[in-house]
């Protein structure tokens, strides 16, 4: 469902008047994440999209939990969260709650976007389960914007169905940039991640990785550059410096 | 003043059986049994059974042996404990203060207090009638001093008030009289200290070398009978009745329907906030009890993450917990009580803010544990161990802990593997980098890999045959960075090849 599919001179001039998502604005709302269940990449770029946003509103450094929601087949293909693996800032604030079915883990998720004392909330489904339909996916739109609790939520191994979320990403582990003392290391994780639906932005491809302090978003080599007024190659800048 | 229950287990048998002393059920020889590890033990034992010599502490095979046709019943220490415990508050009569002496004795503080009942002696025969009426045997005793009425009611044949000034009456009474442990009561015997008066009569410093590093009162003839003597001060441990919030409404017509029961919760739900408002607490557990017009009773308890008293939150969470509820021919009485109770001080809504959206944090964590379960909301806080599978455990999600901040050496994966997965590498051996990989039937080339980080087994928990783990992080030619180990070393005794194991995932 992009706007490409709607050949038509209005999508043209929405597709023309929307920005280019850049690191350092405030997420929106409800974002969908497509990652493989091999890889811990969704959960790592959901906690760095999530972070980001709560360093730009200000609250990375309180004290409010954060919620993260896996349903069963979650933990099992892909483990549960390891405390000391967490990003410094959400280590204490983690709350862990491991669903039987879907249907439990859209109960929880929805309670947590209720409850104005998270800071966001973070689930983590397998596939494509009837539960999660447009309905419900709308549900949960609805109450993330009326509560103001930013919703991530994960879909390992999962299909692009039909879905409200504002922002839906396509992300795949990158090879890391190397390390400064020890190139034959693993580096700072990075992910290939690709919007590839989303309202207000242009569709993009970029390579994210967490430095610490902020997300830096860099281009991606395989996507063709469409960076529309911006300098066509921003060399190893990022995109949040231009 | 002391009180002696000396046969409680039988007294409490024999009320449950409906009969008295020597009558019914009671005038066959029985005992009540415990299980051991040793076979089935003698606990109690009635008259009848004491008559034909059958003893507490025999095995139920000796005891048959003497009497084959013994009849037996388990005992019930549990139920005997929270006997005496109200016993306890019902011997307030005769004084302000009473506590247990567990397992079968009560005391009373009744300072100041007999003339009210026309003087002591009339005091402990108004509290042995009182007992005897409850049909429990009793001994009863009344000293200056808790040692001292205790010694006076287990020990002494006659005589079952001592005055100030009098100590020296308490001479002839056996060492038992004490509260010493089993195996000082040995020593003393042994030594030749059949008697208080002995112990009096050879002087504090032999007995304070003798027992000098034992701290424990009960080990310590001389820390008794200083307390017996009111030369110690000992603290008791009272029994404070405690009011429990309750709420009940006793229905004129029975209910069956589900509507209407939601509405007597929703009015329990408001009186009890009342309540505990008065109180300044809220509830951390509540119990609802549904009384139905056959007898049966339905009780549904409710556990909060944090104190509340909230009406509309805990109607809310009842709901949830009354969908299975079999309502039979109606439910005649609803009754709400708050067992566990915490302060909460009473909040002013500040007629300056907005009226917020959205629940607390509680209450979300409420809701979620009534549909989930305790066990599926937790919060991962650290412990101290190197094994990675044990350096963090799951509490409840709102329990405020010390915490240590985390030594921060090595980096850990986001997600740990529940179950480490066993995973075929190809590797130079003995102990080279790992090359390539097989995990869930697909294959990975490692591009880069960063170890060995050697974690050793933990030698005072474990068996000498664990194995050593050496841990790599490793990216493969796609980039994706999983945290592998290698189980044990070649030749290292403990087993044949090693094996490798895929335990976390790095972002």
């Amino acid at each position: 469902m992009t706007a490409q599919a709607f050949p038509s001179p209005f999508a043209a001039a929405v597709s023309a008047a929307a920005a280019h998502w850049r690191p350092g604005l405030v997420a929106d709302r409800h974002s969908e994440i497509f990652a493989p269940a091999a890889e811990a990449s969704g959960a790592g770029m959901a906690l760095s999209l999530a972070l980001d946003g709560l360093r730009a509103s200000g609250l990375a450094e309180g004290r409010r939990a954060i919620l993260w929601v896996q349903d069963r087949n979650a933990i099992r293909l892909g483990g549960r969260p390891c405390r000391a693996g967490l990003p410094a800032e959400l280590r204490a604030r983690l709350i862990h709650v491991a669903a039987q079915t879907p249907e439990d883990a859209l109960f929880a998720l929805e309670e947590g976007l209720r409850c104005r004392e998270l800071a966001c909330v973070i689930g983590e489904l397998t596939g494509n389960p009837k539960a999660l339909g447009l309905t419900a996916s709308r549900r949960l739109s609805l109450a993330a914007e009326r509560h103001g609790v930013p919703l991530f939520l994960i879909r390992l191994d999962a299909r692009r169905d039909l879905s409200s979320a504002r922002m839906r990403w396509e992300v795949h582990s990158s090879t890391s940039p190397p390390r400064r003392w020890n190139p034959a290391a693993p580096g700072t994780p990075s992910w290939r991640a690709e919007l590839f639906r989303a309202r207000g932005y242009r569709q993009g491809e970029w390579i994210l990785h967490d430095d610490g302090t902020r997300l830096v978003a860099g281009p991606s080599q395989g996507a063709a550059a469409d960076h529309g007024d911006l300098a066509a190659v921003p060399g190893d800048r990022s995109l949040a410096a231009l | 003043m002391a009180i002696w229950l000396p046969c409680l287990a039988i007294d409490r048998w024999r009320h449950s059986e409906r009969c008295k002393a020597g009558e019914g059920a009671d005038a066959a020889p029985l005992a009540l049994i415990a299980e051991t590890a040793h076979g089935p033990r003698i606990e109690a034992v009635n008259a009848a059974a004491l008559a034909v010599g059958i003893r507490l502490g025999m095995l139920l095979a000796d005891a048959r042996s003497i009497h084959p046709r013994l009849a037996v019943r388990p005992a019930d220490p549990e139920g005997d404990r929270a006997f005496l415990e109200r016993l306890a508050l019902w011997a307030q009569r005769w004084g302000p203060w009473s506590g247990m002496d567990a397992p079968d004795g009560l005391l009373v503080d009744v300072t100041a207090v007999a003339h009210l009942f026309g003087g002591e002696a009339a005091m402990l025969e108004e509290a042995q009638a009182c007992m005897a009426a409850r049909g429990l045997a009793a001994r009863v005793a009344i000293a200056p001093t808790a040692g001292a009425a205790w010694a006076l009611v287990h020990c002494a044949r006659r005589r079952p008030i001592l005055r100030s000034g009098e100590e020296a009456l308490l001479d002839p009474l056996p060492v038992a009289g004490l509260r010493l442990a089993p195996e000082v009561l040995l020593v003393l015997r042994r030594l030749g200290l059949k008697r208080i008066g002995d112990l009096r009569g050879i002087g504090r410093d032999a007995l304070q070398r003798r027992f000098r590093n034992r701290r424990d009162p009960a080990a310590n003839p001389l820390i008794r009978l200083d307390q017996l003597l009111g030369l110690a001060a000992e603290p008791l441990l009272p029994v404070v009745a405690e009011e429990v919030p309750l709420a009940q409404r006793r229905l004129l017509e029975p209910i069956r329907h589900r509507e209407l029961l939601d509405v007597v919760v929703a009015d329990l739900a408001g009186d009890m906030a009342r309540l505990l408002e008065g109180r300044g607490s809220g509830a951390r557990r509540l119990e609802l009890g549904l009384w139905r017009v056959d007898g049966d009773v339905a009780v549904r308890p409710l556990e909060f993450a944090a104190a509340t008293r909230d009406p509309a939150h805990i109607a809310r969470l009842f709901a949830a917990k009354l969908d299975d509820l079999d309502a039979g021919f109606g439910i005649e009485l609803v009754r709400l009580r708050a067992p566990w109770c915490e302060a909460l001080t009473i909040e002013q809504t500040d007629i300056e803010t907005v009226e917020t959206e959205g629940t607390t944090l509680a209450a979300c964590i409420d809701r979620l544990t009534v549909r989930l379960g305790e066990a599926a909301v937790r919060r991962p806080v650290s412990h101290p161990s190197h094994i990675p599978e044990r350096a963090q455990r799951w509490r409840p999600p709102l329990e405020v802990r010390a915490s240590q901040e985390e030594l921060a050496f090595n980096d850990r994966p986001l997600k740990l593997l529940d179950k480490p997965e066993e995973i075929a590498v190809l590797y130079a051996t003995p102990d080279g980098t790992p090359q390539r990989f097989r995990w869930r039937g697909a294959v990975h080339d490692i591009v880069r890999a960063e170890g060995p980080e050697r974690i050793a087994p933990e030698w005072w928990r474990e068996r000498s045959t664990v194995r050593l783990r050496d841990y790599y992080r490793i990216e493969d030619d796609e980039g994706r960075r999983y945290w592998i180990w290698r189980h044990g070393l070649f030749g290292d005794g403990r087993g044949g090849d090693p094996q490798w194991f895929l335990q976390g995932l790095f972002a």
